[in-house]
């Protein structure tokens, strides 16, 4: 499942932005390949990103994954609902299962993200 | 493990299985590199072996009167722990690869753990580290993975051993390592409050100090909290049969040498190092840990838990590089601390305590002989200052049958005359005695 009207990268993040906001979190096909997740770990609010640094980890019984950045930008809020509730990633990818939003402060390395066509393409491919 | 013999026809027998020669089994390997020669002594009978092993054996004093202390400490260990972990399914185990397969040994890691958390009032303990030492530097890079901050600072009160390992182990870091100087055998309490800041990753103190000296650390746990950092304390389990925990002074990794826990002191160990946290860091703690569970048939099951962040997972960003764990050594403390007892354990601490007392009045009694701190609050180990080089004093009473202390001045500028003794339970008020007269006539 691929939500219209994100942005999505190589890694499997999405980005969903407004203004000068991202809303980030990992795609449908990711969480499919983790399975059940156990525990997020979140940025802290206030740390700075560039494209494709680690941003957060996810992680299942099986295996843990690093979460990249798909812009660079601020980390304005988390949702802590993931703290105790992990599996909304699973439930909800794209809704109740965000993990973070950045405020964006180089509008270019927006530039470089897939649309949920091109990674719809993209996942055809691997 | 039995006697393999390999005998000429044998040899043959296999050589002839996998159709090769001899040197044509060990053709791959470069000629110039082939020994020809090993270069050891002709071979020895069986009694021989046995009386050149007696005399090197010999050479180790082993039945000196032993006040030494400084980390490891001569306790008494009952003889059902040898007897329960010398059990084969124990003592041949080695840390499980298919580990929910090994019920038995996760059971008794997981009770090991629970017997850590109750001892310094934490909520999780791992499977165990390699000692003291390593136990010390792994929470140091824990709080740095926590805090996300570089900054250590470690008091001189510190076991010294520990501090130069972790000096090794950080040698090539981008660590700022910040060390105070404890003030009259006491952790330096104005330059740690001074030196903790926004960027100070962890405090790392010990109770009791190397020095043997108590404190509570309330008010440093409560300071360091208040910029962001922890509280790293290092202790000494058996005190804790009567001390205030580390947990209840705000700690929040708490590590430790656990061979007082029923093993025996041995140059090189092996050894037993402890560590405990708070549930919120759980994640960050590194090395093994089993959790209770329940099996599909809603019994009760143990499994290795939290693997994900280990490096058979996790790789290159694995939380540490711990892949094993002490467990004999840990297996040991249990039934130590499982014979013990509650009570068992408060009387063992009580008595090193009231012993330790009762050396210190005798020993300053002596004209010569003076407390090194002003400080009185000890455990079971104070500081003397002699007349003379402490060194030279303790060489004196080794022939007189005493392992009498350890001298200061090795790791501490300026204690040339300072002695650091040891009273466990084990010591008798006769042998106090003995030591006071040795002492007195040597000086």
């Amino acid at each position: 499942m691929i939500a219209e009207g994100l942005l999505y990268t190589k890694d499997h993040e999405w980005a969903k932005i407004e203004g000068s906001t991202a809303t980030v979190g990992i795609t449908d096909y990711a969480q499919q390949l983790m399975g059940e997740l156990t525990y997020v770990e979140l940025p802290a609010i206030g740390k700075e990103f560039r494209v494709h640094d680690e941003m957060a980890v996810v992680e299942s019984s099986k295996s843990a994954s690093d979460v990249y950045s798909p812009v660079t930008g601020k980390v304005v809020e988390v949702n802590s609902n993931l703290e105790s509730k992990p599996e909304l990633i699973n439930d909800d990818c794209y809704g109740s299962g965000w993990i973070c939003k950045l405020a964006i402060t180089d509008a270019n390395s927006v530039e470089n993200l897939m649309n949920a066509k091109q990674y719809e393409e993209y996942l055809k491919g691997l | 493990m039995p006697f393999i013999s390999n005998t000429p026809d044998q040899q043959k027998q296999m050589l002839a299985e996998i159709s090769l020669t001899m040197d044509g089994l060990f053709a791959d390997i470069p000629p110039e590199l082939m020994c020809s020669t090993f270069n050891l002594p002709a071979g020895l009978s069986e009694q021989q072996v046995r009386n050149h092993l007696a005399e090197l054996a010999d050479k180790n004093s082993t039945n000196l009167i032993c006040f030494l202390g400084g980390g490891f400490y001569d306790h008494f260990i009952p003889a059902a722990v040898y007897s329960i972990i010398s059990r084969g399914e124990f003592y041949t185990s080695y840390t499980p690869y298919q580990p929910e397969l090994s019920q038995g040994t996760l059971q008794a890691i997981y009770e090991y753990q629970s017997a850590i958390c109750r001892l310094t009032a934490m909520e999780a303990a791992n499977a165990s580290l390699y000692d003291g030492g390593t136990a010390m530097y792994e929470a140091m890079m824990m709080t740095l993975r926590i805090t996300g901050r570089n900054k250590v600072i470690i008091d001189d009160s510190v076991n010294p051993i520990y501090r130069v390992m972790i000096r090794s182990y950080t040698r090539n870091l981008n660590i700022e390592l910040e060390q105070t100087h404890s003030a009259d055998g006491l952790a330096n309490r104005q330059q740690i409050l001074q030196k903790i800041d926004d960027k100070t990753a962890a405090v790392i103190l010990q109770n009791p100090n190397f020095f043997g000296c108590i404190d509570d650390f309330t008010d440093i746990a409560n300071a360091a909290h208040q910029k962001g950092a922890l509280l790293i304390v290092s202790c000494y389990p058996i005190s804790l049969g009567i001390l205030k925990t580390p947990g209840s002074m705000g700690a929040d990794i708490v590590t430790g040498e656990g061979q007082s826990l029923g093993m025996p002191m041995s140059f090189g160990g092996p050894y037993l190092g402890f560590m405990a946290t708070r549930m919120q860091y759980v994640r960050k703690m590194p090395g093994r840990i089993v959790g209770e569970t329940k099996d599909r048939f809603d019994r009760r099951a143990f499994v290795l838990t939290l693997q994900a962040r280990e490096q058979h997972i996790r790789r290159d960003k694995a939380t540490s590089n711990i892949c094993s764990n002490e467990a004999l050594c840990a297996l040991t403390a249990l039934v130590y601390l499982s014979l013990l007892g509650k009570e068992g354990l408060k009387q063992t601490a009580q008595l090193c305590a009231d012993k330790a007392s009762y050396a210190y009045q005798r020993l300053t009694a002596i004209p010569k002989v003076k407390p090194h701190f002003r400080a009185k609050w000890f455990f079971n180990e104070f500081v003397l200052d002699l007349p003379s080089e402490a060194a030279d004093v303790i060489a004196r009473l080794i022939e007189k049958g005493f392992a009498a202390g350890f001298p200061l001045s090795r790791y501490y500028e300026g204690m040339e005359n300072s002695m650091l003794i040891s009273v466990t339970e084990k010591r008798t008020k006769q042998q106090i005695g003995m030591l006071a007269e040795a002492l007195e006539s040597v000086l």
